[in-house]
């Protein structure tokens, strides 16, 4: 009996577990600065069944919190590459990835190390100066 | 089954296995990010720390209570960063010399208005309140277009504000949330908060969020105080003004444990000088001691999401007023026989309040989004009063209890705010010789619903339903929606039903100072007769950004409408008597507002506004113009400053101009010939100019004047000269009684 219940309750959270409704996972997701952060946000949360995406700019953290019966990392991933930013594990299409802001050109070098100085004493959206 | 085993006794060992935090430093050259080795990497606070390899990674050991890693190298920027979990630290560090080259320098607005909030919000920061070397709550709304500051009466000295062209009962005032100037502390209360102990104002119109409760109508204030973690170890601001008023604040803040801070803030004003600029035989403002004590504590715990707050505060404030002649000692109207021979006027009002707040805050570590708040206020609050033969004495007992539940429904587009909140108020109150004693107790519970589609829409729409002992059971509804149809602009709506019950006597304590005769005309109601009032407030607003001459600029229009299904009127209308009863026929308030900042040039920004007031209620004497509130206002403040030197020294110029329009007096038809009033008060126009020079972040000095060009009201006080006749009035004050007035203080600050 007792073996039973140790069992039953192994499996019980084995099955709740691999049906997450809180799934929590981090990825890293290509970018470089505050609009960057509001597209990438953006493009997470609209996915279906994601219910928290938040971008770090700094360590391009992408921390999410998602239904996991609903979507998962890959869906999600794709829907941030559509709006043009690549995940480790989906790249943006040279399409998808020239329909960003000219200063968030992220795969440009020069782009990244400019904004992450300007960023060290202004938070906010520079991208927009 | 085997399986089964394994895995439980391999579960252990990863439990107690000492978890390896991991990750690279990189530095920024010109082209690339390039590894740096020989970095030094630890945990704040601890004797833990490694070295970054040739490749730049390192590794160190992790515990879930070390959050804020240090990354330093010599020729580099020192950066803290924090960890929350276990996960790869990719950190690229910046070399401090080229960092010099790219200062990028956001000056912050020291009022600023958001595009995103579904309400009319508008944010003053603490360097906003500089602006006016305010002393208190009160006096640091006067750079600010969006609420009216009056006039100080002799008898109080307290300045009374206005929003949408209500009174402040009218508006729900809270202390970081919590209700704060109600009940008894109505008509000083806004003097009982330091202005130093603030930290910052947000101000909305309208009805606001049903989670604070059910009592706002025309809009919300919130000051959020100084908070003992980031508040400075040591403030010291002393003033002293041309009228002989002191003050002093102190404030010293200590961290007790790496969670708990503590912080000790002192406050003490007084005035001790006889003026009468008008001969009228009168004090032009009281004569006051205050001392206010207030004590922090902060508890944080980042790791378990904990936050809380404990807040204890004592105040004691004396005030006495009245004829220049007056002395207290010889007077005394709760003792007949001491009054033989009375030839002055005067008047005490003498308050002792202790207050206890808690905070508790718990954010779920694990799902950001849930959280759970809740807060306690107890307050105690005492006012000994007598206003020449009138005496007044209130003590109102009041507990406050409010838990709020944060998580979101589907995604975090749409968060749900609910929760529970019980409120006890008992009032004790002698008016003359009528004792009136009531206890005021409500359950309720709210559910607050907020939308933002990311892009153009945010909305909240909040319900609460109340069971109150004297109100009843009641629904309050509100509504607010943004809508951003083009860049930089802001559309607003709001709509939201209000309910309170009106202190008609700490409300009204002006009415004191008069020979009036009191009178409350209704007896069937639940509050001295009367019935609670209930008003509906609808809004709209336009905000548009945009660039003139390239330079920053915003205008802002807004339009409100208040009407009152109840009101308790206030009928000051015939001279020898003052007449609470309820609303028969109609009470509204319209108010718009055009407002207009802009940035001439580089530290240099000007603010605008013009406002128009049409407040009309149905008094038992006809329909008419709420009294003593001007219709037009027009309002402008300048303020420029210097470019802040290497050392942080600068000037900094601050110029406020009001001009208000023509005031209704209560009507004095009945009034011999030569107490007689006009219609209507003159116009009045004051300037007020500040010069503050910092030396250095830790020190400066500030020296201004309010009303510069001497502006006064000559007659403030109706048969001054017969104080204990039939005819003596206080209460139509237009303008400033004392004219001008000049000041200087200095802040010291320590880190």
């Amino acid at each position: 009996m007792k073996r039973i219940i140790i069992i039953l309750t192994v499996l019980l959270t084995t099955v709740t577990f691999a049906q997450n409704k809180n799934a929590k996972a981090s990825i890293e997701v290509d970018g470089v600065c505050g609009m960057c952060k509001e597209r990438i946000e953006k493009a997470a949360i609209r996915t279906k069944g994601v219910k928290s995406a938040v971008w770090n700019v700094d360590t391009h953290e992408l921390k999410l919190i998602f239904d996991e019966r609903k979507t998962d990392v890959k869906s999600i991933s794709e829907s941030i590459a559509a709006v043009g930013h690549d995940t480790k594990e989906i790249k943006a299409t040279e399409e998808q990835y020239n329909s960003v802001h000219p200063c968030c050109k992220y795969r440009d070098e020069d782009v990244q190390t400019i904004t992450k100085k300007k960023k060290e004493t202004e938070n906010k959206f520079i991208c927009l100066n | 089954m085997r399986k089964f085993i394994i895995l439980i006794v391999l579960c252990p060992i990863y439990l107690f296995s000492q978890e390896q935090l991991e990750g690279i430093v990189l530095e920024a050259s010109s082209a690339k990010e390039m590894p740096l080795p020989g970095a030094n990497v630890y945990w704040s606070g601890s004797s833990v720390g490694a070295i970054t390899a040739d490749d730049g990674t390192f590794s160190l050991p992790y515990k879930f209570s070390y959050n804020k890693l240090v990354i330093s190298y010599v020729g580099f920027k020192t950066d803290t960063i924090t960890v929350n979990e276990n996960t790869y630290i990719k950190h690229v560090l910046q070399a401090s010399d080229e960092l010099d080259a790219v200062v990028v320098n956001s000056r912050n607005q020291a009022t600023s208005k958001s595009y995103l909030k579904a309400t009319n919000t508008l944010f003053v920061s603490s360097d906003e309140l500089l602006k006016a070397a305010c002393c208190n709550l009160s006096e640091s709304f006067e750079t600010n277009p969006s609420i009216d500051v009056n006039f100080a009466d002799a008898v109080s000295g307290t300045r009374q504000i206005k929003m949408l062209g209500l009174n402040s009962p009218y508006i729900l005032i809270t202390t970081e949330n919590i209700p704060a100037i109600r009940g008894a502390s109505q008509a000083y209360g806004l003097s009982f908060i330091p202005g130093t102990w603030v930290e910052s104002i947000q101000i909305t119109k309208g009805t606001g969020s049903v989670v604070n409760g059910f009592e706002s109508i025309a809009g919300q204030i919130n000051a959020e105080l100084v908070k003992p973690s980031t508040d400075n170890r040591l403030f010291v601001n002393l003033y002293g003004a041309s009228s002989e008023r002191l003050e002093l604040n102190t404030h010293l803040n200590t961290k007790v444990s790496d969670k708990w801070s503590t912080g000790l803030y002192l406050h003490g004003n007084t005035h001790q000088q006889k003026h009468d600029v008008n001969d009228d035989g009168f004090l032009d403002m009281p004569l006051y001691n205050q001392i206010n004590v207030m004590n922090r504590w902060q508890y944080t715990n980042p790791e378990k999401g904990v936050v809380s707050f404990i807040n204890l505060r004592y105040l004691n404030d004396e005030k006495q007023a009245g004829q220049v002649a007056f002395n207290p000692d010889n007077f005394d109207p709760r003792n007949p026989g001491s009054l033989s021979g009375v030839e002055t006027w005067g008047s005490e009002i003498n308050t002792e309040r202790f207050e206890v707040t808690t905070k508790l805050g718990y954010v779920n570590p694990e799902i950001p989004y849930q959280s759970l708040g809740f807060q306690t206020a107890f307050s105690h609050h005492k006012q000994d009063s007598y206003f020449g033969l009138n005496l007044y004495d209130i003590q109102h007992n009041s507990f406050y209890s409010n838990l709020v539940y944060n998580t979101i429904i589907s995604d975090s587009r749409h968060k749900v705010k609910t929760g529970l909140s019980f409120t006890y108020d008992h009032y004790d109150e002698l008016v003359n010789t009528d004792t009136y004693e009531r206890t005021e107790n409500s359950v309720g519970g709210f559910f607050e619903y907020a939308y933002d589609n990311l892009d153009k829409l945010t909305m909240t729409a909040g319900v609460r339903v109340d069971q109150h002992n004297r109100l009843g059971f009641f629904v309050t509804p509100r509504l607010h929606v943004r809508y951003t149809p083009w860049g930089k602009s802001a559309w607003r709506f709001s709509v939201g039903r209000g309910k309170r019950s009106a202190n008609i006597f700490a409300e009204n304590q002006n009415m004191f100072a008069s020979s009036r005769q009191i009178n409350i005309l209704n007896s069937g109601g639940k509050i001295y007769g009367l019935d609670p009032e209930i008003a509906w407030n609808y809004g709209i607003s336009y905000l548009q950004g945009f660039n003139l001459f390239e330079r920053k600029a915003d205008i802002t229009f807004d339009f409100y409408r208040t009407d009152f299904q109840n009101q308790v009127v206030v009928d000051w209308e015939n001279p020898y008597e003052i007449n609470f009863y309820n609303l028969e026929g109609d009470s509204y308030a319209y108010s718009f507002q055009f407002e207009f900042n802009y940035n001439v040039f580089e530290h240099f920004d000007i603010r605008t506004a013009y406002k128009y007031y049409d407040i009309k209620t149905d008094y038992n004497s006809g329909k008419l113009e709420k009294p003593l509130i001007p219709k037009h206002r027009l309002f402008a403040n300048a303020s420029y400053e210097t470019h802040q030197k290497e050392n942080g020294a600068q000037w900094k110029f601050d110029a406020t101009y009001n001009w208000l329009d023509s005031q209704r007096f209560p009507s004095t038809d009945l009034s011999p010939v030569e107490f007689q009033l006009d219609d209507y008060s003159p116009t009045v126009g004051t300037l007020n100019l500040q010069v503050t020079k910092v030396f250095s972040p830790k020190f400066e000095v500030y020296l201004g004047g309010e009303n510069v060009t001497n502006v006064r009201q000559g007659n403030p006080i109706v048969s001054a000269e017969n104080p204990f006749g039939s005819n003596f009035d206080s209460n139509f004050v237009y303008g400033p009684i004392f004219g001008s007035m000049y000041y200087a203080g200095l802040r010291y600050k320590l880190k």
